[in-house]
């Protein structure tokens, strides 16, 4: 017999008797302001959030990454003169990355988190290899908690999405807190309006 | 041991026999975690720095607990969710299968650890790779994956900080969470002087996290294969979920040609949704944090990459079968009830000896092997913290006073202890020989830890024995209130 | 109404004031109190070493000795009383077990819950640090713990503050386990000890004078560690400070 069967007849033979799930209704956290929780959370987490109005993203994102960077933009929606992500190249092309733009489809207020997608940034490696990682989200996205992000997101995702939330950090060294452990040393998000 | 009334000579010999009993942990197992806690118990500071640097975590813990008011009920419902999964394992792994399958992900069984080791050489060898970047997987250290490897030739570098560290002194983790929990930064800079080449002195934790990054992104940039862990499955979608604040999974796993992804078979949850709960938990629990920096859902390789999920069984179909330690397999690895734990944070990680120290370690291990890890369910106050700090709600002490009778039943006990017991309860069990058991009644000055009075006693070593009174309560009722 | 007193056999032999102090309390609030004379041991040392199956003969002695007319049957021990309402049965007399474990009390959660104690004619001008002991708090919730998000109650504390003159001190950690732990006292010595010396030194940082508990399994370990220490700290059990004066 195979591993595969053998382990599923232990499995069969050993579990208990079926159990319903629970109801999931009674959970939910909700705030007074969920776009301002989420910027408070998402601030105290190591991350730069900046709330402005749509219009203004563009020069106002220009004049914080200045010139000379070495930065590759995701967000097909705004017109940035900035290369878009190369697929036919190797990922490790983009070692020495200062700066990912990358959208995220929502943020959860609960733990300041965005959701971002493959589908969005192309290549996997783009929001974890870079120095700077900007995410960019709607105010109107920003969902209260997990549960509702989840119900929004739904099943059908792509290959590969993640929920982001800050820099990159560790503290394994006496739990002093370092960003930028092998991702991102900053990130920044843009909550337009 | 005879314990009714007995000549002077016996008493003595009987007093003798009771302090070697003592001496060799009779009250206990095989006494191995108690060796290994008194040797990290002859630096008292030391002891100091770990208990309150894990103290600090529980505190962060209960700070960012306490923000959300229906806690409790989210640790129900992760209960739930979990025990729903486990009644139902069997055909979610066939799902889970079915939609890795159809992702375009390969699935690997292994019945035990020995098979999950032979299959991630085998993916090795048909890519001819002989250097891998791995990052965090308590399954692959309970498989002793590294050590298989090495001796097959194969470099694996540990990507997480803590792990780096530990592996660079030849270590085990002596924390899931937190790898190097044990070690201060001044030895880390030491270590890092001696492999990475920092400058000699140097301790400060931004310039050594800073060195290892640098180390550390060459290898991802060169691997070839990337191993990690799993936090969550989940059958609906044949995704796994791996969550990380260093980002050293995603940076290994975007990287490399080919990504191996090792999960005990209990990683699983029914539905995407129910991430919901499990996200909300685990690192609340973990670090007082609100959520990892990075929660990746791997679910499909990327074009031009494979991508494996080697399932792991090890024992964790008997521990599902026995019904008073199933609970055991809600575990979602967070390491709370170890932060929390009084014994474990004055005995460090490695008094354990096992890949899973603390609490949620000592009922895992006796199911791998009864026998070594016999002393590991004693090594507890049983004082309940950790069940009650447990996003999962595993009954942990209650599992603890279980394994206990199950060591014993199973003959794992010390006989002395054995034949100490015996001789108490058959004292116990009768009011007529517990009064003649000794001068007065006093058997439980005789027998009991706290009052065996000589100096190889342990309780001697830095307690006073009680004084003893000059009438029992017994004594002093029949007396005052006319008892017969 | 009529209350059987269950004294653990340490405390019989070794605190026998701490069973005298239970006995005049519970009389002073109206209970008319009987002690089983022939009680030993409710067999937790045992169980808690791995040899439960051998505390039959406990068990049954405990029935023998509590399968009487009374209401209640109360203890100034919240371990030993969790112990007995958890694992006490008996083959042949499981209705006499299954009525014994319905009437165990521990002693403050009877004053507060059964008797309603209001008030209390007790002075103890001291300043008092609260040991929480584990089997009471966590097994037998007579304390609300740090570790749940839930409000904020303590039986023990809540009887404390009706005694005249007491100052309750906080504590850095309110509810950490002394390392007693039964057997593990000795079998775990060194980590047993140091809990206990790090409960004290919280002790003593807030200025107790004394340390007092709803369990003397645990307090006299601490007292164990504190006479070592040629330290002037006393501890009393519950019992004792809700009877002085």
């Amino acid at each position: 017999m195979s591993s595969r069967d053998k382990i599923l007849n232990a499995v069969k033979a050993a579990q208990p008797d079926k159990q319903p799930l629970p109801d999931l209704s009674a959970i939910p956290l909700k705030f007074d302001d969920a776009v301002a929780k989420f910027i408070e959370v998402l601030s105290t987490i190591g991350a730069t959030v900046k709330r402005l109005p749509k219009d203004r993203f563009q020069s106002e994102l220009m004049d914080d990454i200045g010139e000379g960077k070495n930065v590759v933009n995701t967000i097909s929606e705004f017109v940035l003169d900035f290369a878009s992500p190369d697929k036919t190249v190797a990922p490790q092309t983009y070692d020495n990355l200062d700066y990912s733009i990358i959208p995220g489809q929502l943020g959860v207020a609960e733990n300041g988190a965005i959701w971002v997608t493959d589908t969005e940034f192309q290549i996997r490696a783009l929001p974890f290899i870079c120095e700077h990682l900007i995410l960019v989200i709607s105010a109107e996205t920003i969902v209260h908690n997990m549960h509702e992000a989840y119900d929004k997101i739904g099943i059908d995702n792509p290959g590969f999405g993640a929920f982001i939330a800050g820099p990159s950090k560790t503290a394994d060294i006496e739990q002093s807190l370092v960003l930028g452990a092998h991702g991102p040393r900053f990130m920044t998000a843009y909550v337009l309006e | 041991m005879k314990l009714i009334s007995c000549t002077r000579g016996e008493r003595l010999k009987r007093t003798t026999m009771a302090a070697e009993h003592n001496n060799n942990a009779l009250h206990n197992g095989t006494g191995l975690h108690s060796d290994l806690a008194r040797k990290f118990n002859k630096d008292e500071d030391r002891v100091d720095w770990h208990d309150e640097t894990l103290w600090w975590i529980r505190q962060k813990r209960d700070k960012i607990t306490h923000g959300i008011p229906n806690w409790e009920a989210l640790r129900e419902a992760g209960s739930q969710i979990k025990h729903h999964t486990l009644s139902n394992l069997n055909e979610y792994l066939v799902q889970f299968e079915e939609q890795c399958q159809k992702n375009g992900v390969t699935v690997h069984w292994a019945a035990d650890a020995q098979e999950h080791n032979e299959i991630v050489l085998s993916i090795l060898k048909k890519h001819s790779v002989d250097k891998i970047v791995k990052s965090k997987s308590m399954l692959t250290e309970e498989c002793h994956l590294n050590d298989y490897l090495q001796h097959n030739g194969v470099e694996v570098v540990d990507t997480d900080l803590g792990e780096r560290i530990v592996q660079l002194a030849g270590e085990p983790p002596s924390h899931i969470v937190l790898p190097c929990i044990h070690w201060k930064k001044e030895e880390i800079g030491e270590l890092f002087h001696q492999f990475m080449g920092t400058p000699k002195g140097n301790a400060d934790p931004q310039f050594l996290t800073h060195a290892a990054r640098l180390n550390l992104r060459e290898k991802f940039l060169t691997r070839k294969i990337a191993m990690t862990g799993v936090n969550f499955a989940v059958a609906e979608t044949g995704e796994m979920v791996v969550c990380t604040n260093e980002g050293n999974a995603d940076m290994g796993a975007h990287l490399a040609d080919v990504h191996i992804a090792c999960m005990g078979m209990e990683k699983l949850i029914a539905k995407r949704e129910h991430l919901g709960v499990f996200l909300r938990l685990l690192t609340r629990s973990a670090t007082g944090q609100p959520i990892t920096t990075y929660s990746s859902h791997f679910k499909k390789p990327r074009e031009g990459q494979e991508m494996h999920v080697v399932i792991v069984d090890n024992g964790r179909s008997v521990q599902l079968g026995r019904e008073s330690f199933r609970n055991s397999l809600k575990c979602i690895r967070c390491g709370a009830c170890m932060n929390t734990c009084p014994v474990y944070r004055r005995s460090g990680g490695h008094s354990y000896h096992n890949a899973i120290a603390g609490p949620i370690g000592s009922i895992l291990a006796p199911n791998l092997d009864m026998k070594k890890y016999a002393d590991l369910p004693f090594a507890s106050t049983l004082c309940g913290s950790c069940s009650n700090v447990c996003p999962v709600k595993i009954d942990i002490h209650d599992q603890l006073y279980k394994w206990r009778q199950e060591i014993v039943k199973n003959g794992y006990s010390p006989k002395t202890k054995t034949i100490a017991m015996k001789a108490m309860a058959f004292t116990l069990s009768s009011p007529t020989r517990y009064q003649i058991a000794g001068k007065a009644g006093r058997f439980v000055l005789k027998n009991m830890p706290f009052a065996v009075n000589n100096k190889f006693n342990p309780w001697y070593n830095e307690r006073e024995m009680p004084a003893v009174p000059k009438e029992s309560f017994t004594e002093w009722y029949k007396k005052n209130k006319g008892g017969k | 109404m009529k209350v059987g007193l269950f004294i653990p056999c340490y405390v019989d032999q070794f605190y026998p004031n701490v069973a005298i102090a239970t006995l005049q309390l519970l009389e002073k609030h109206g209970c008319e109190v009987v002690f089983p004379l022939k009680q030993t041991c409710c067999g937790q040392p045992m169980a808690n070493s791995g040899y439960e199956h051998l505390t039959g003969g406990c068990n049954e002695n405990f029935i023998d000795n509590f399968d009487v007319p009374v209401d209640y049957i109360v203890c100034p021990s919240g371990s030993c009383l969790l112990h007995v309402k958890e694992h006490l049965h008996a083959e042949t007399r499981h209705e006499a077990a299954k009525a014994i474990r319905g009437k165990l009390y521990e002693l403050t959660e009877f004053l507060v819950d059964v008797l309603h104690v209001k008030n209390l004619k007790a002075s103890f001008p001291h300043k008092v640090g609260v040991h929480q002991s584990c089997h009471g708090q966590r097994g037998l919730k007579i304390s609300s713990m740090t570790e749940l998000v839930a409000p904020y109650f303590s039986k023990p504390e809540s009887l404390l503050n009706l005694v005249e003159g007491i100052e309750l001190i906080e504590l850095d950690r309110k509810d950490e386990c002394c390392g007693f732990g039964g057997t593990f006292c000795v079998a775990e010595e060194a980590v047993s000890a140091k809990m206990g010396k790090d409960r004290i030194k919280d002790h003593l940082k807030h200025e107790a004078e004394f340390i007092t508990g709803a369990d003397m399994s645990c307090l006299m370990h601490l007292q164990g560690i504190l006479k070592r220490q040629g330290s002037k700290v006393e501890v009393k059990h519950i019992a004792e400070i809700l009877n002085a004066g």
